[in-house]
């Protein structure tokens, strides 16, 4: 679409403009980061000539204040958080008619938008399509992506993204017609398979296809919505996404009831939110905003009784709320961002059941994405 | 000494007032300016690019590009590299672009001729047609003839047009020639109808230039070809026992169907979008080229006793047609790069292609550079062969 058009022409652009407000020094983030500290200050001298203040930090150090020029330092002034996520997804990332955005990634932006202002509004949602994200974090068009995106070595590595922690652990699912006679991916050679382009289901596809030696035709279109539609009207004798996605659309077809999602788990697909590369502060931010939620479900502070813990004895708790040490400090934060994420979103289990959990349309159940205490795989680093 | 110079002396206007030096020193500044911004734009992205370690490279163009494309002329698997997948998008697009200037051409045409018909019915239909189809963005007519397409059943229950032909709502499935194993032996026979059919027209034409006489040369000569095909064909038949071509029947299978040839809804209504849309211009700048020729050509062609058909086809369009060429050709490239819209149908063209391909590589300055100078060569191309056919057909002064 002529928008897509724009959009990536425009991040072409937005890259020449992206080093304007970039005076941070700031090494090649695959280099080592020893290295970063000796060249940096002589790499910015020329354009920050006079600013003896603005070299790095040394690592680890006590400065309470966000590295001059960094990204956090930038979304702090401006005031808001500026989040790329779905629109067209709903439990994940879906507009209304009002256009107020609700969804579980939408609900991570709001989490690190209270942890920076201490106010899960200061958040300004940008709408991508799977093909526009990546040119839009890397011309600095987003903070920070938010956008059921799957965690691959390529997109950490050459597309230039740094990941965080995993929100949501998923596999590629296929969606096929009841009255279709399919049962396996084997009963599909042959078959029309409709799928969104700049996927890693995209390629999932492929692969499976080629591993179990059958033959497939792919439907590829740009948007999410068309590629459904055209398997909704039988254009495709399937339709592929992450099975979360299927569940989410499966809500959205002509009469869900004809549909089916079969039994096979094609691809794992941790979903996981992602910056630019190149600025450690920022990505730890993120990183520990999302940990936090986790840490809070395991700790049972819920945004209902947060108010009980206040008082808690516990080191562990008292330091995680903010109540005493400086966590925040170390990585831009102020101290109780802990405590404002959970106050003002919740912890993981709450965003969890908001969105996809047992009272909304999907009630996905919770699988992979449970403690580890409770068999699940989410595991938050110590908060020290 | 300017002060003593007498006025008028063209040797005593001091430098910054000699228009020859301004004019060089304004395009001096001018360059410098715009090589400046350049420079500017250029490292500052580069600047950008390095500090997110992403240096533009074209490497990848070797690499598997590992996702599949729905439609291609020539064998495309994922396993295929970036480079070759980029050919498959830029085959695409020349494909939509080559048949929708034919056709919308055809169109245009006919629609230029129509608006200028004495049929009251005719001319309005067209003048109708022109001003709606004109003033919607094509955009959305792409979407309003995918959605069309849509409205046909699915491909188990596609409608059957005397089991040749069949409509679904992923395309149309038509019966199509098959060669078969003997089709060896009739080729030759396919040969020997064209030479004959050559040399007959030559020969033909010879004469009539030596009896400085017109004649019938073409239909004689298709039918002396068609002639000795159809013994061949006959021919292999009884020798061989079986016919060298046969018609292949599309047959329903579980997912769609196998044999025949399939056109696709996707790229049908791409086909039928830029055609409709772009045959609006093309008859309009066919009318004004008739409008614009002189009057008394037409007067006068009447006069010697020709019919209004070939008054139009032997005097008025030849000298339209020098009118015509430049802003056709200017048509003809809005429709090629219109043909990047694609995107939204599901049409894998070279813009469609090189999106998935920046998407998954991360290399964005490459991919559009490479997109942008495949667009650039083909429209240079077709500009390059119309302002050719322009020139030629010129009127040659003495």
């Amino acid at each position: 679409m002529r928008r897509q058009m724009l959009g990536v022409l425009a991040g072409a652009l937005a890259l020449f403009l992206a080093a304007c407000g970039g005076q941070q020094p700031q090494a090649p983030a695959t280099q080592a980061p020893a290295g970063a500290a000796t060249e940096a200050p002589a790499a910015v001298a020329p354009t920050t000539a006079p600013a003896a203040t603005a070299a790095p930090a040394p690592a680890g150090g006590a400065a309470a204040q966000p590295t001059a020029g960094g990204r956090l330092q930038t979304i702090i002034s401006r005031g808001k958080l500026i989040c790329g996520v779905n629109q067209v997804l709903p439990g994940f990332g879906n507009v209304d008619s009002a256009g107020n955005f609700s969804g579980f990634d939408v609900d991570f932006c709001k989490a690190v938008a209270a942890a920076i202002f201490d106010d899960p509004t200061r958040v300004e949602y940008r709408p991508l399509t799977a093909q526009e994200r990546f040119t839009a974090v890397q011309s600095g068009e987003v903070d920070v992506l938010i956008r059921n995106t799957t965690w691959t070595l390529t997109r950490d590595g050459s597309v230039g993204l740094d990941f965080g922690p995993v929100t949501f652990y998923d596999g590629q699912g296929m969606m096929v017609r009841k009255d279709s006679g399919i049962d396996t991916l084997e009963d599909m050679e042959g078959a029309r398979i409709c799928v969104q382009t700049g996927t890693t289901t995209e390629l999932n596809l492929a692969d499976n296809f080629r591993q179990r030696n059958l033959t497939f035709e792919a439907v590829v279109f740009q948007e999410a919505d068309p590629t459904f539609a055209a398997y909704d009207s039988g254009q495709c004798d399937g339709f592929t996404t992450d099975k979360s996605g299927l569940v989410s659309y499966q809500t959205k077809a002509a009469n869900p009831a004809d549909h089916k999602i079969l039994d096979v788990t094609m691809s794992k697909e941790p979903l996981a939110p992602s910056v630019l590369q190149g600025d450690p502060q920022w990505a730890d931010a993120v990183r520990w905003v999302v940990l936090a939620t986790i840490q809070g479900e395991e700790f049972g502070i819920t945004s209902a009784n947060i108010g009980d813990f206040a008082n808690s004895e516990d080191p562990n708790i008292r330091r995680f709320l903010g109540i005493e040490g400086e966590l925040g400090q170390g990585i831009g934060l102020p101290n109780d961002f802990a405590a404002r994420v959970i106050r003002h979103v919740g912890n993981y289990g709450e965003i969890y059941n908001r969105n996809l959990g047992p009272d909304t349309p999907f009630n996905l159940p919770r699988g992979l994405n449970t403690l580890y205490s409770e068999g699940g795989l989410l595991y938050s680093p110590p908060f020290r | 000494m300017a002060a003593t110079t007498p006025p008028g002396q063209p040797t005593s206007i001091p430098f910054y007032r000699d228009t020859r030096v301004i004019a060089i020193l304004v395009q001096v500044a001018f360059a410098l300016v715009a090589i400046g911004t350049f420079w500017f734009l250029y490292s500052t992205m580069m600047d950008g690019l390095r500090r997110a370690n992403l240096l533009p490279s074209f490497a990848f163009l070797r690499q598997p590009a590992g996702f599949p494309i729905s439609e291609s002329p020539i064998p495309y698997d994922p396993s295929r590299t970036y480079g070759y997948a980029f050919l498959v998008g830029i085959l695409n697009t020349l494909r939509v672009a080559g048949v929708g200037i034919v056709l919308a051409t055809l169109l245009g045409i006919t629609l230029g001729i129509a608006r200028l018909s004495n049929n009251w019915l005719l001319r309005n239909i067209a003048t109708v047609y022109v001003e709606i189809v004109r003033n919607v963005p094509l955009l959305l007519q792409l979407f309003f003839w995918y959605a069309m397409s849509q409205a046909f059943p699915r491909v188990q229950e596609a409608i059957s047009v005397g089991g040749l032909l069949f409509l679904h709502n992923r395309g149309v499935t038509i019966a199509w020639p098959h060669a078969n194993a003997d089709v060896g032996a009739w080729v030759p026979w396919l040969w020997a109808g064209l030479l004959a059919g050559v040399g007959f027209y030559i020969a033909r034409r010879i004469q009539f230039v030596r009896r400085d006489r017109p004649g019938v040369a073409l239909p004689w000569a298709l039918l002396i070809a068609g002639a000795i095909a159809l013994l061949g064909f006959v021919v292999t038949r009884l020798v061989a026992g079986q016919w060298p071509v046969t018609l292949e029947i599309p047959e329903l299978q579980r997912f769609g169907f196998s044999g025949g040839i399939t056109l696709t809804t996707n790229f049908a209504a791409l086909l039928f979008g830029l055609v409709i849309y772009t045959a609006t211009f093309i008859g309009e700048i066919v009318r004004s080229g008739i409008q614009a020729v002189n009057k008394g050509q037409r007067e006068a062609a009447r006069a010697l006793g020709l019919s209004n058909a070939q008054t139009l086809r032997l005097v008025i369009f030849p000298q339209a047609l020098r009118i015509i060429i430049p802003p056709l050709t200017s048509q003809y490239l809005n429709l090629t790069k219109n043909s990047s819209l694609a995107v939204a149908i599901g049409f894998p063209d070279l813009f469609a292609v090189a999106g998935t391909t920046l998407n998954q590589t991360g290399q964005a300055v490459p991919v559009i550079m490479m997109v942008m100078a495949s667009y650039l060569s083909i429209s240079l191309l077709t500009s390059l062969l119309m302002n050719w056919y322009n020139k030629r057909m010129q009127l040659v002064e003495r």
